[in-house]
């Protein structure tokens, strides 16, 4: 019998400037094999990750942004964003990529992965787990 | 630098022979590299294939071998949807060569 | 004379910003590009200061690394121009020097 650990991954730097939030979707991605209880958090810079609509054509770079959307598939289903680092920034939910994943036992419905989150909220989340991985 | 002949021209490929460019993809690159690898491509060889263009267009990932048999059985139905119906259409590992026959890159976390 | 000034690092992660503002010369050019993007945005907590700084100095921002942070001309602070990769090189021959806050 296996056990199932509780990993969050927690974001904290804008894309493209440097190399942490490509770094930490291909660990996510590469560690979904496992089948953990896996939650990503979004504070600081790092909720600029999710911000829709990235054309990366004009500085060369590869655009990763859509990847965002395949984590459903890799059964990450739990996304929380930290509101206070939104309102810093001046977004809100609707300025990022909306995700979800599909539930195979219901007919593949569409449920919410997004989660706003407060800053005690995340801070009650981060003391459940029993691996945080920062980036 | 590897690289495979198609059609007279020499296309750059990795040393595991995935293609750099995902331009130079064309249909026929598959049946060259099918035919190193003794496979004779199907109908249902191609729809994995388009499955796994496609994915990459969306997502910009190649999926790993797990997503990748979800998504088939969702999109094909459960008799397509599992790795022994995929295993044998890509004996070498569907998702590493299939992704390659599709001209992505080889899929993350697979070594 | 006048130094073209530029800020790579968001304004939330580093302080690069506030160090270039408080040593900037009136009349500077300053110039937001990759990371530093964030700071010519309207409506964060940068925002004022940026904005204030609009108006003693020449501000840019580099177009293509907004765009590729998903940010649109639209959410710019007023008084910030934004320039292309062409542009840059036409500030850094138009000014005496370039220091650039990393």
């Amino acid at each position: 019998m296996s056990i199932t650990k509780r990993l969050m991954y927690v974001n904290r730097r804008a894309p493209y400037g440097t190399i942490y939030a490509l770094e930490s979707l291909e660990v996510v991605l590469i560690g979904a094999a496992f089948e953990q209880d896996v939650s990503l958090a979004f504070v600081d810079d790092g909720v600029y990750q999710l911000v829709k609509g990235q054309n990366t054509t004009g500085i060369g770079v590869k655009n990763f942004s859509p990847a965002y959307a395949a984590l459903g598939d890799y059964d990450v289903k739990k996304i929380y964003i930290e509101k206070e680092s939104l309102d810093q920034r001046g977004l809100s939910m609707d300025d990022l990529q909306h995700l979800t994943w599909e539930d195979e036992n219901e007919d593949y419905a569409e449920k919410e992965s997004m989660h706003l989150v407060s800053r005690e909220e995340l801070a009650d989340l981060l003391e459940e787990q029993d691996v945080v991985f920062s980036f | 630098m590897s690289s495979i002949e198609v059609n007279g021209k020499q296309l750059e490929t990795d040393e595991e022979g995935y293609l750099l460019n995902r331009d130079d993809w064309s249909e026929d690159i598959v049946d060259v590299m099918a035919a190193e690898d003794d496979c004779e491509i199907t109908e249902a060889h191609w729809e994995v294939i388009n499955f796994l263009r496609e994915y990459y267009d969306e997502y910009q990932i190649a999926p790993a071998v797990r997503v990748l048999t979800k998504a088939i059985g969702k999109k094909m139905g459960a008799d397509k949807g599992n790795s022994k119906y995929l295993y044998e259409l890509f004996p070498y590992g569907p998702a590493k060569q299939a992704c390659k026959y599709a001209g992505l890159p080889k899929p993350t976390g697979c070594v | 004379m006048a130094t073209l000034h530029t800020v790579n690092k968001s304004p939330f992660e580093r302080n690069a910003l506030d160090t270039c503002l408080r040593l900037a010369k009136q009349g500077s050019g300053i110039l937001f590009l990759e990371d530093g993007v964030y700071g010519a945005l309207k409506g964060t907590a940068a925002s004022e200061k940026v904005a204030k700084a609009a108006g003693e100095h020449k501000v840019y921002v580099l177009g293509p690394d907004l765009a590729a942070r998903g940010m649109q001309e639209d959410q710019i602070l007023d008084g910030i121009q934004v320039v292309d990769y062409a542009g840059f090189v036409d500030l850094a021959a138009e000014h005496d020097r370039v220091n650039a806050w990393l």
